[in-house]
Order: C-alpha cells, then sequence, then structure tokens
C-alpha cells in the first residue's frame, strides 16, 4: 500500500511572530521556518506503518513557494521515499485550493491512506484533511492518536471532547495527526544527505489543470491585546488577599 | 440573511457551546434556525427550540446519525445549506471535524475559530497561536464557520421556536463506529467554568495531581493541563488547554507547575485574571500573570486549598 502525506513549510513553533508596522500580515523576514509539527507527526506515523509491513511506499506533498522543498527533503530525510513540490509561489492558498490540488495527487497517486497533520500552526485552520476527504468521498479521521492497519481498513482512536473515539474506516481514508500519535524520530546527517538523492517531481496548479482562486482575502492583521504587568506576591495569604478583595473572583 | 447553527450535543442534553455559537450567528443579524442532528434527540431539540432568538429548530433523528459521524452529518447540512447565508458551530472538536467536510461539498471556504463578526462577510480569527489577530473577508455564497465559544456570551433562556423534523437519511458506509471512552466527571465543564485550575510539568504524576483536584473542588472549578502533563499521562488529552487543545477564559486561571509556552498561553491568556504558581521566577507564564507567586507548587498549593 502507498500513503501519501501532505506536508507544509510554516514559522518554527518556538518563534513568536511578529505583526508588521502596516498591518498587511505578520513580518516573516528572517524567520526560521520549520516542518509544521503536526506533519512531522504525520510522516513519523507513515514511516512506523510501513516498518510494521503496512506500507510499502511514502510519497510526501507539499505545496508553497520554492523554499517548501526544505521540508519536503526533511520528510526525505526522515525516510519518505519520494517528494511532489507544487509550486505556488508567495501566494497563500486558502484551504479549499490545497485540498483541490491535494486531491488532484490522490487521483494520480492512489494511495490507500492519506496522512495530513491536524492543524498548521500558522494558519491554525485545521481543516485541509477534512475537505480533502470530503473531495474524494473518503471516509476521515481526524485528531488521530493511534492508527491500526488491518487488511483494507484502518482502526483510528480519536482525540475528541471528554475522551477517545475509535472509528473503522475503508480504506482509501484520510487521517490527520494529533500530538499524541507519536513522537518523530530525529534525522541523522547521513540521511539527509541521501536524501537529496531521492526522487521530487516539480509540478504547478496550471500544469496540474486545477483552478486555485481564493474567496477568503485577508483585510489587516492585528497584534492581540496586550496584557498589562502584574504583580508578584509574598505569599498564599497575599494572594488569597487579592484574589478576594482585589480582583474579587473569589 | 439566515443562520444556520449545527447544535452540539450528546442525544440528550445540548452542549453549551451551542449557545455561544447561536449568540455569534445573533451578531450576524437575520434568522437562527438551528439543526439537531442525532438519534433520540429529541430532548436536545427541546433545549435548542427554548433558546431565545432562534426561530425553527430542524432535527434529524435517525439511527443513522447516532454517533453524529462527519460523513454523513456533511451531507445533511449540506443538503440543507442552500436556504441559508451562514452554516456555524462551536469550534470544538465536534464542529471542526464537521464544518470543513460541509464546506468542500459546497465548494466553499471555511473560517476556523472565528472571534469577533465585523461584518456579515467580515470576521476576526486568531492565527499564530494568537500572537496576531486576522481581519478576513468571504466571498463565498455561504459563509461556513466555526465559532470560538470563548469569544461570545451564552444566549439565554425565552424562545419558543417551531420544531421540524428532517427526514433525510444520509448513511457513512465507509465509517464503523467502534467504541467511545467519555470520562465522566462531576466538575464544571473548562471550556465555560468561571474559575480553572491548570497544572502542568511540574506536577509531576497522575498521584501528585490529586492537589491540582483538590483545589479546585474547594473552589468549584474545572481542571484543566498543559501538553506537557496529558504528554506524560498525568491527566486525559481532553484536559490540554492550547493553541491545539481548549480555549478557556475563565474570570480566574490559576497556572500550577506551568512555564507559560506560546502554545499553552494561546489557550488563556484571555482569562480575566490569571494566578501563576511556579518555583521559577523567571517563567515567561509571569509575564501574563496578574498575581504571581514564585513558590514550590507542593507547599503553595496545599496551603491555599487549606486557608480558602
Ligand atoms: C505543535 C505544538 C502544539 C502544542 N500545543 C500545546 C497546547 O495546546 N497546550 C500546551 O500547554 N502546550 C502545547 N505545546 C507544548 C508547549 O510548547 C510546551 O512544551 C508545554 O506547554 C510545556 O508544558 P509545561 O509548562 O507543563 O512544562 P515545562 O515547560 O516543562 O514547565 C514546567 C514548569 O513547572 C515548574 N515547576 C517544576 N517543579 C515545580 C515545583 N515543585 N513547584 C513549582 N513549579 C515547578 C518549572 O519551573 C517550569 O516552569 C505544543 C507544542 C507544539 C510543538
Ligand atoms: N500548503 C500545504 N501543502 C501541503 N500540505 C498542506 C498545506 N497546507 C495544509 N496542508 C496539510 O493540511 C494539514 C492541516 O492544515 P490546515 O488545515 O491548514 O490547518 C497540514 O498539517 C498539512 O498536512
Amino acid at each position: 500500500m502507498k500513503i501519501l502525506v501532505a506536508v507544509k513549510r510554516v514559522i518554527d513553533y518556538s518563534v513568536k511572530v511578529r505583526v508588521k508596522a502596516d498591518n498587511s500580515n505578520v513580518d516573516l523576514t528572517n524567520v526560521k521556518m520549520s516542518l509544521n509539527p503536526f506533519c512531522e507527526i504525520a510522516v513519523e506515523e507513515a514511516l512506523r506503518l510501513r516498518e510494521a509491513g503496512k506500507a510499502t511506499e511514502i510519497v510526501v506533498v507539499s505545496i508553497g513557494p520554492k523554499a517548501a522543498q526544505d521540508q519536503i527533503r526533511t520528510a526525505l530525510a526522515m525516510g519518505a521515499d519520494r517528494g511532489i513540490f507544487i509550486d505556488v509561489g508567495d501566494t497563500e492558498l486558502n484551504s479549499l485550493s490545497i485540498a483541490k490540488l491535494l486531491a488532484k495527487v490522490v487521483q494520480d497517486e492512489q494511495p490507500g491512506l492519506v496522512l495530513l497533520g491536524k492543524q498548521a500552526i500558522d494558519s491554525d485552520n485545521n481543516q485541509t484533511g477534512q475537505m480533502l476527504a470530503a473531495l474524494c468521498n473518503y471516509p476521515q479521521a481526524t485528531f488521530a492518536s493511534k492508527v491500526l492497519i488491518e487488511g483494507d481498513s484502518t482502526t483510528v482512536t480519536r482525540e475528541i471532547d471528554g475522551g477517545l473515539q475509535t472509528l473503522q474506516l475503508t480504506l482509501p481514508a484520510v487521517v490527520t495527526a494529533d500530538l499524541r500519535l507519536n513522537e518523530p524520530r530525529y534525522v541523522k546527517l547521513p540521511d539527509i544527505m541521501k536524501a537529496k538523492k531521492k526522487p521530487l517531481a516539480v509540478t504547478s496548479p496550471a500544469e496540474m489543470g486545477v483552478n486555485v482562486a481564493n474567496t477568503i482575502t485577508l483585510v489587516r492583521v492585528d497584534a492581540p491585546a496586550e496584557r498589562s504587568a502584574g504583580i508578584k506576591v509574598e505569599s498564599i495569604d497575599a494572594l488569597i488577599d487579592a484574589l478576594k478583595n482585589k480582583a474579587k473572583v473569589i | 440573511m439566515s443562520n444556520l447553527v449545527i447544535a452540539e450535543h450528546d442525544n440528550q442534553n445540548l452542549k453549551a457551546s451551542t449557545l455561544n455559537t447561536i449568540t455569534a450567528a445573533s451578531k450576524i443579524g437575520g434568522d437562527i434556525h438551528v439543526l439537531v442532528v442525532g438519534s433520540n434527540c429529541q430532548a436536545v431539540a427541546q433545549a435548542a427550540a427554548a433558546v431565545a432568538g432562534v426561530t425553527k429548530v430542524h432535527v434529524a433523528d435517525n439511527e443513522a446519525y447516532a454517533h453524529q459521524l462527519a460523513e454523513n452529518t456533511a451531507q445533511l447540512v449540506a443538503a440543507l445549506a442552500p436556504a441559508y447565508s451562514h452554516l456555524l458551530a462551536p469550534a470544538t472538536p465536534a464542529g471542526k471535524n464537521l464544518m470543513p467536510r460541509v464546506a468542500a461539498l459546497l465548494d466553499v471556504n471555511q473560517l476556523t475559530d472565528i472571534m469577533a463578526v465585523v461584518s456579515p462577510d467580515t470576521f476576526k480569527r486568531p492565527i499564530y497561536a494568537g500572537n496576531a489577530i486576522a481581519t478576513v473577508q468571504s466571498s463565498d455564497k455561504i459563509k461556513v464557520m466555526s465559532v470560538r465559544i470563548t469569544a461570545f456570551d451564552a444566549a439565554g433562556a425565552g424562545g419558543s421556536a417551531a420544531i421540524e423534523a428532517v427526514n433525510e437519511v444520509f448513511t457513512a458506509d465507509k465509517t464503523k463506529f467502534i467504541g467511545e471512552e467519555v470520562a465522566k466527571s462531576d466538575r464544571p465543564e473548562l471550556t465555560s467554568a468561571k474559575i480553572v485550575v491548570s497544572g502542568g510539568r511540574g506536577v509531576g504524576s497522575a498521584d501528585n495531581f490529586k492537589i491540582i483536584y483538590t483545589l479546585a473542588d474547594k473552589l468549584g472549578a474545572a481542571v484543566g493541563a498543559s501538553r506537557a502533563a496529558v504528554d506524560a499521562g498525568f491527566v486525559p488529552n481532553d484536559m490540554q488547554v492550547g493553541q491545539t487543545g481548549k480555549v478557556v477564559a475563565p474570570q480566574l486561571y490559576i497556572a500550577v507547575g506551568i512555564s507559560g509556552a506560546i502554545q499553552h498561553l494561546a489557550g488563556m491568556k484571555d482569562s480575566k485574571v490569571i494566578v501563576a504558581i511556579n518555583k521559577d521566577p523567571e517563567a515567561p507564564i509571569f509575564q501574563v500573570a496578574d498575581y504571581g507567586l514564585v513558590a514550590d507548587l507542593f507547599t503553595a498549593v496545599p496551603e491555599m486549598t487549606g486557608k480558602l
């Protein structure tokens, strides 16, 4: 079985972004970029499924600017077999367009399982996997914390409100990774060298024949309201007094 | 304008998150209808009909909807959608699972986690773990969105909407529900509690978390946690507060043994009053805390419980 994993290039999770002075967007100049953490978990899960004999080939796909090939290379260094890069330049596409491009890749590649991150930590959208599943008419299991493959189905445990839910989906299916699914491996230097020789196909929406018009426009971006600095209290007595008599919240 | 709010429920009770979503719909303006999809869920429909502002409740009550799977629920919502300008659901795991699937079926985009309605086509939503607030405008004919429940008050009682049955049945043939492990708790719900006490890695173990529960019970509070505490298995996953967990905005948030990573702050920094108890005076959590206490939590928390 082939597994397709969609990966996104995003700001590194340890960076705190700032809003540009003209409020047009956030400032990403000279900011460290990485593989979206949830996508890294998705790649790791694909590798584990292959190691368990449940998959034979892992294909990673990313849509973005030229530099997004770095994140495909990271996934290849982790162990994926080949990459597909869809060049959209610097335009940030809405999720529906991303999902349409991914659906075309699914149509061409015919994977048995499509893994995505549950959420990109830049847009915080949490929607692409669900949209892709709808477009392909595949069953979906979002927020996965456990994925088992048995024959032509996958049994997925999902993190839901209140606890965990287990669903069994007939393959092909879309699964989105949550934090507890696994802990991704570290990439070793020799693997980075090896990854440079792995195949990476480059294409574009036009070549794929997919229309990618945005219907959501970014009007402006503001910094959130800052909290005014608080005080340190010296003791529990002082804390309780402040909460009762000053803040009046207990 | 006409809004369809997708109710969140467990076939018995209407979840409070639906009430916040109804308020978001009222900011958009126009009619507010509620859709209840479930099995043996008439009580939920009645509860929805009694919410102020709601003028109609559609109820799709069928065994096929017992587990509210995204696959067939999305088809049902999409079938009703053409009569509406806006479709809204709470930005909870259930709503986030469903709404993007609905949007794609309608060939429109979806807005996640809207926190303010600027106009019927323009909304604010947090991006980058809440470190920026985007104002976004949608040109889609039907606007599909999930709503940040802490950003809108709960709608009150006083409605008497008509209840109409929806008889269309869609099945989810490729998805089988196997089971659910849902913890029952007598404590208030995390996302609507007035007080939240959260523990982090500093608490050290599942056993040690007892001191957090004891303090919470004394305050009538809900209990939350950092990702590190969940990952370490101290508490279940649905207690995680943060960018990729739950968003809370209580009157009082007490962070115990939590360092204050941006991903955690994303889920609690809109709380009215923040208290941090941490033994490290340099912990970033103190930068957002109204009241910070530098202390060992194992002495400070029991002392606080004892003195309340
Ligand atoms: C993609 C992604 C998503 C994430 N999503 C979330 C999320 O939704 N929510 C979230 O919380 N995190 C999230 N994180 C993780 C986040 O980056 C931090 O790693 C996490 O919040 C740290 O948890 P913590 O503060 O409990 O642990 P630590 O950072 O280890 O802090 C523990 C604190 O406890 C204090 N302490 C230790 N012992 C004591 C004692 N005896 N008395 C008093 N204080 C003590 C220490 O001084 C320290 O400040 C995410 C990370 C990533 C990459
Ligand atoms: N530009 C992209 N290229 C490839 N995959 C993407 C892209 N955007 C989103 N995804 C996938 O969709 C997941 C969820 O992203 P989002 O819906 O944007 O929060 C990500 O973790 C990726 O797996």
